[in-house]
């Protein structure tokens, strides 16, 4: 098949260790955690637990010492995602700094973004937000509008962002901007930059939008002759289109796409011993999950190895958002209003409604499957 | 076996099929002619026999090795019956009974041997006991939907019989079995996939390629994620098989057949969707490949079986041990 390999990874020996560490403290950190806290899991924002998690070094791990990092192996870091993801931890004040934010300050960032960043973000101090989508420019992302111009010592931006995930509790964003018009309809991904912008900058509006669930989960960004300095510009100016595409290759290759709904399996079973029909419909989920984190981890692998899997991590989120969209589906079926625990139940429909989410963030289904199609060589 | 060599031999084999098998061969086997000139060849290579250790005339193969050989078998539609006899002498061999020249068939409980009637002798497990049973099989049938010889023998008395060692477990042809079907049936996909991306991308209506359009893209990409995964399960099984024992590798296997079964159905109702009237036709070779899908994922425990088995398993360890179940590999 038109080279999509998946070679099988082992984890290290020393993940072992690590793995008895991460469950001894999120045992601990979750006894409270609600239904509602599991089931929203990586868009949960919890400062503290962040800076508990910054604290054991569980942040930014594969990163050098110097920026405050860990130097682990990539595939001690899917230990690490794994392991919370599959507790239902509310991961959402460091998980975006870790998996995109830090990743790309690192390799594009200029020497002082990197000792003014990094440090704070291991730390678990430092949120951050994406500022990709905005209210025109969804799956056609390149069609983006809001601007940076040109300005002495910065650049003033001027426009909106939308869906930017907990951006009304975070610190910074790295916002995907024009800052040159594209030179023809054709050649929109040109004159894009990324720059640093501080979510409290003088000129920005934070209005929170309320989602389905009933939480204030994601933002829409007003930008009002925002100044950002010239220091803050991250990578080449009109080179954003490309560091940005990388920075969702970051997003696409972990392991939380496939593990969202996981939570509700584990919290499940035990009520399912009294439904006959659930041990094909557990087997059948049990096997996908068990080859799904095999994919997984086989595109941890291929980051530890410096590669960029861009589209087997493309392939690896839709075959995986298959999979934790469905199952709380699949779960109903084998609820019994009369005997299943309600707080199984709660989390239940909370799944149901945060699921539609799966197939939508960090690219939609419709737009995976494009690139996957073209990977095979389909035109 | 060392990665260099199994590349090695994974192309051997790729090379012999390609050269020797195709759509002609397959429609013979389905006609009862019996691809002698294939096997002497796979003889010629020892791969009957590949799998029992060097000692007893084998070449050490492990079960992660045939994995990756059952693989490129199923690219090719598995115009032989290889795997049933590689997992044949490996049993044997298990048992400490060479395996001995010819066919050798694989007997699991009630399901048919493939082509029983050219069996020198027949394997089967009882209990933790391998048996042989001299050859053929004489009453004759057919696969049902690969319609290539599927034969049973009457009940025989055993001529020789050994003692397998305790990682195969009482289920260990079944488990056997079920690795090779998933591995043919991952190698299959993968072969109907590219078949029906070239033809996508060669069938121009509306004025273009139909593999332009964005409907047919969307399918196929879902084909692609479906053929990746039953890859990656078989990849593990074997693995898993390696480490721990056909009977300690239960659940990797039972997921490989369970994902491999899985995307079989999906994946032959995509490819026939895109190749429409011209792949529901006798003349075109999709159905030589997506009938010996529907044929491998029932055969040696369909979908349900291994997923109720793993499933209550999962069931009875309760919800404190899934997660820690599941990463303990």
């Amino acid at each position: 098949m038109a080279g999509l390999r998946f070679d099988l990874r082992d984890l290290p020996p020393e993940a072992a260790a690590l793995r008895t560490d991460l469950r001894a403290f999120l045992a601990e950190a979750g006894r409270h955690w609600s239904p509602m806290v599991r089931a929203y899991s990586w868009m949960g924002f919890d400062r503290e637990f962040s800076r508990e998690v910054g604290r054991r070094g569980w942040i930014g791990m594969t990163w050098p010492g110097a920026y405050g990092g860990g130097e682990r192996s990539a595939l001690e870091r899917y230990v690490v995602l794994e392991e919370m993801l599959a507790a239902g931890a509310p991961v959402g004040a460091h998980w975006i700094g870790d998996r995109q934010s830090g990743p790309l300050i690192l390799r594009l960032g200029t020497e002082e973004q990197r000792r003014e960043f990094l440090p704070r973000i291991v730390s678990g101090e430092l949120a951050f937000a994406i500022g990709l989508s905005e209210p025109d420019s969804g799956s056609d992302l390149a069609s983006l509008r809001t601007r940076a111009e040109k300005v002495p010592g910065g650049w003033r931006i001027n426009g909106r962002k939308v869906w930017t995930t907990n951006a009304h509790r975070c610190d910074f964003m790295i916002a995907l901007l024009r800052t040159a018009p594209a030179p023809d309809p054709k050649a929109k991904h040109q004159g894009l930059s990324q720059f640093l912008v501080d979510c409290r900058s003088s000129g920005i509006t934070i209005r929170p939008i309320l989602d389905l669930v009933g939480e204030e989960g994601f933002n829409e960004i007003t930008f009002d002759d925002v100044f950002v300095p010239d220091s803050l510009l991250v990578g080449q100016e009109g080179n954003g289109w490309e560091q940005a595409t990388a920075e969702l290759a970051f997003e696409r290759a972990g392991p939380e796409r496939y593990l969202s709904s996981l939570p509700l399996l584990t919290a499940a079973l035990d009520d399912l011993r009294a439904e006959p029909a659930a041990a094909e419909t557990v087997g059948r989920l049990l096997a996908r999950a068990g080859t799904l984190r095999e994919m997984s981890l086989a595109v941890a692998g291929m980051l530890q190895d410096g590669k960029t899997p861009a589209r087997e991590a493309a392939l690896v989120k839709d075959v995986g958002n298959d999979y934790e969209q469905a199952l709380p589906e699949t779960l109903r079926d084998l609820f019994d209003p009369a005997r299943t625990p309600p707080e199984v139940q709660e989390m239940q429909r909370i799944m149901t409604m945060v699921a539609r989410s799966y197939s939508l963030r960090g690219g939609t289904r419709e737009i995976l499957r494009g690139i996957i199609a073209r990977q095979l060589g389909l035109r | 076996m060392s990665d260099d060599l199994r590349t090695i031999l994974l192309e051997q084999v790729e090379r012999l099929l390609s050269d020797q098998s195709g759509p002609d061969r397959l429609r013979a086997n389905e006609r009862g002619e019996w691809p002698e000139a294939l096997w002497a060849e796979a003889e010629a290579l020892g791969l009957p026999t590949a799998m029992a250790p060097e000692a007893l005339g084998g070449a050490g193969l492990t079960w992660g090795d045939a994995a990756a050989l059952w693989h490129v078998l199923g690219r090719h539609a598995s115009p032989l019956p290889l795997g049933e006899g590689m997992v044949a002498a490996a049993l044997l061999a298990a048992g400490g009974i060479a395996p001995r020249p010819g066919l050798l068939g694989l007997s699991v409980g009630p399901e048919p041997v493939a082509w029983g009637r050219r069996a020198a002798a027949l394997v089967m497990v009882a209990g933790g006991t391998v048996l042989l049973q001299p050859g053929p099989a004489t009453r004759q049938g057919l696969a049902p939907y690969s319609r290539e010889p599927a034969d049973h023998a009457a009940p025989g008395v055993p001529a020789e019989e050994g003692r397998l060692p305790a990682g195969f477990g009482p289920d260990a042809a079944l488990l056997a079995g079920a690795l090779l079907n998933a591995a043919r049936i991952a190698g299959a996909l993968e072969a109907v996939l590219d078949m029906t991306v070239e033809y996508a991308n060669t069938r121009k209506q509306f004025g273009r390629a139909i593999g332009g359009f964005q409907a047919v893209q969307q399918l196929l990409a879902r084909a692609a994620g479906e053929t990746a995964a039953a890859a990656v399960a078989v990849a593990n099984a074997g693995r898993a098989a390696d480490r721990h024992g056909l009977a300690g590798a239960e659940f990797e296997i039972a997921s490989a057949k369970v994902v491999a079964g899985e995307a079989a159905g999906t994946c032959a109702a995509i490819t026939h969707q895109v190749h429409a009237a011209i792949g529901f036709t006798d003349d075109h070779p999709l159905h030589l490949f997506t009938r010996r899908m529907w044929e491998w994922r029932d055969g040696f425990g369909a979908e349900r079986v291994w997923a109720r088995r793993i499933g209550t398993a999962a069931l009875a360890r309760g919800g404190d041990n899934l997660w820690a179940d599941l990463t303990a590999r």
